[in-house]
């Protein structure tokens, strides 16, 4: 008998898979909330549409909360996986199996990307016979930003995750915040420019900026800026490390006072 | 011919924060030997266990498991190990055919149909397999916690008080089914608990554990005799008020 790292990550993906199946209500929301978002900015669009038609050329409302929401989609299924063990005191189990800390990163990470596209797809599709608008349109480049905002959920998700371990569930508000945090230095729906000054400098050093400043170009002007897409890499490859660290010395420091034996409600 | 030790601590000692929680712990177990834990609340057991599980990292000390250094290199040794505790539950909502099927493909057993088939029949799992775990009873929650803790056939388990508020009939039930899993496969089994007739009863070997030391070790017997009592709840209750023999 030995247990290998694609045996452990399946026994994880197939628990995850397992909760699903228990409570269909978990699975109609993760595309549900999604949905509701586009469907309510899809009639604010068409109600700016008259009034100011630049706010809404090109779909770019509609685009933007779809493509905004991949991240806060994959940071909340990748942490509520992780809750779902603190909340059953399951993670001793984990810890005291032949199971990897890595491994189970990287299976909340599939898990994450698993549940973001069944959230994300059905509101991206349903935005087209809605409201005329097909992110899909946006080709290759989609591709680019999706994967882009889906690492920056992770990478907040891995601090958070970490912060979890540490300070236990008293810390479980940091999950819904932290996106939102980011959110209005983030440009999701207007240019950089339109910030202050200070918070411009914050915002230069947020991948999402980048990844909302390329997909408005190529939006409203039909400029492909490759640049922009990069430096959100690079900025979700330091926030990776950053994301990681902030877990390997959560997790040290949960192996040094005990908290893993009473992580739990 | 003696059996060879699969366990060897040396000086474990555990400070949380100025809390001095283990104190120089010193013990080894034997190949397919039952060890008991014994001590009142807050003398360490499960801060030990916690150590011996590497859920807890030692202050300072040693801990060797199957000649492996344990605090070093855990994960070279965490598939021949497994435990069970009151206070870590298993995932609720699942079902225990659902659980004990994560469970074994965690550990890599092979045959995990044939080993959940098998398990249901030793712990009379069969008619609530298909039962998400919180529905269950306590004494059905302790068994499923057993067979879980058996999945991968472990040759060394870690017990924290398993019969803890169950009725003496499954008590003595499970007491049988560790004593037979040992028999057959020749595990060693490391068994805290507050119950000292259910340690005299299973237990080969007993360790007392006071305020975070190791205060008296032997047989149960042994015991019994060196401090002139008829059980070894006398012998703790003694220890307790005169301080330890070592």
């Amino acid at each position: 008998m030995n247990s290998t790292t694609t045996g452990r990550m399946s026994a994880l993906l197939l628990r995850y898979f397992f909760l699903l199946r228990s409570s269909w209500p978990r699975v109609l929301e993760i595309a549900y909330w999604p949905t509701v978002q586009m469907i309510i900015w899809g009639f604010t669009s068409i109600h700016f549409s008259t009034a100011s038609p630049e706010l809404t050329a090109g779909g770019i409302l509609i685009s933007a909360v779809l493509v905004w929401d991949s991240l806060f989609r994959s940071h909340i299924s990748y942490t509520l996986s992780f809750l779902e063990e603190m909340w059953s005191r399951n993670l001793a189990n984990l810890f005291v199996s032949p199971l990897r800390p890595w491994e189970l990163l990287l299976s909340l990470a599939v898990v994450s990307m698993i549940r973001t596209l069944i959230g994300m797809i059905p509101a991206a599709l349903l935005a087209i016979p809605f409201f005329g608008v097909s992110v899909f349109d946006l080709g290759l480049p989609l591709l680019g930003f999706f994967l882009n905002l889906v690492f920056t959920g992770w990478a907040i998700s891995q601090a958070v995750t970490g912060i979890l371990l540490r300070y236990g569930l008293g810390a479980e508000s940091l999950t819904w915040m932290l996106p939102f945090l980011l959110a209005p230095f983030s440009c999701i729906y207007y240019p950089l420019d339109t910030l202050p000054d200070w918070m411009q400098v914050i915002a230069q050093y947020l991948s999402t900026t980048y990844v909302f400043e390329g997909m408005r170009a190529l939006i409203l002007h039909g400029e492909w800026l490759p640049d922009l897409l990069w430096r959100a890499f690079l900025l979700n490859g330091v926030y990776f490390i950053f994301g990681v660290s902030v877990f390997c010395i959560a997790f040290r420091a949960a192996r040094n006072r005990g908290l893993l034996l009473q992580s739990g409600e | 011919m003696e059996s060879e030790s699969i366990l060897k601590v040396n000086d474990l000692t555990k400070y949380f924060q100025r809390n001095l929680a283990v104190d120089d712990l010193t013990f080894s177990m034997q190949e397919s030997s039952i060890v008991g834990l014994l001590g009142g609340n807050g003398a360490g057991k499960t801060t030990t266990l916690s150590m011996l599980l590497g859920l807890l990292r030692p202050t300072s000390g040693s801990v060797e498991l199957f000649g492996h250094d344990f605090i070093k290199n855990r994960h070279a040794v965490l598939q021949r190990m497994n435990f069970c505790s009151p206070y870590v539950d298993l995932p609720q909502r699942l079902t225990v055919r659902e659980n004990l099927r994560v469970f074994s493909k965690l550990y890599g057993v092979k045959d995990g149909t044939g080993r959940l088939s098998e398990l249901a029949d030793n712990f009379r799992l069969t008619e609530f397999m298909d039962q998400p775990v919180r529905r269950l009873s306590s004494g059905q929650k302790t068994r499923v916690s057993l067979a879980k803790a058996l999945i991968n056939q472990p040759e060394f388990l870690l017990l924290d008080e398993p019969t803890a508020s169950l009725s003496p009939d499954v008590s003595q039930w499970i007491r049988k089914r560790l004593l037979d899993y040992r028999d057959r496969t020749g595990a060693s089994i490391l068994f805290a608990s507050h119950d000292m007739r259910e340690v005299e009863l299973l237990c080969d070997q007993v360790l007392i554990m006071s305020r975070g030391s190791l205060i008296e070790e032997g047989t149960p017997e042994k015991l019994r005799q060196c401090y002139g009592k008829d059980s070894l709840e006398e012998v703790f209750l003694y220890l307790n008020q005169h301080g330890g023999g070592k």
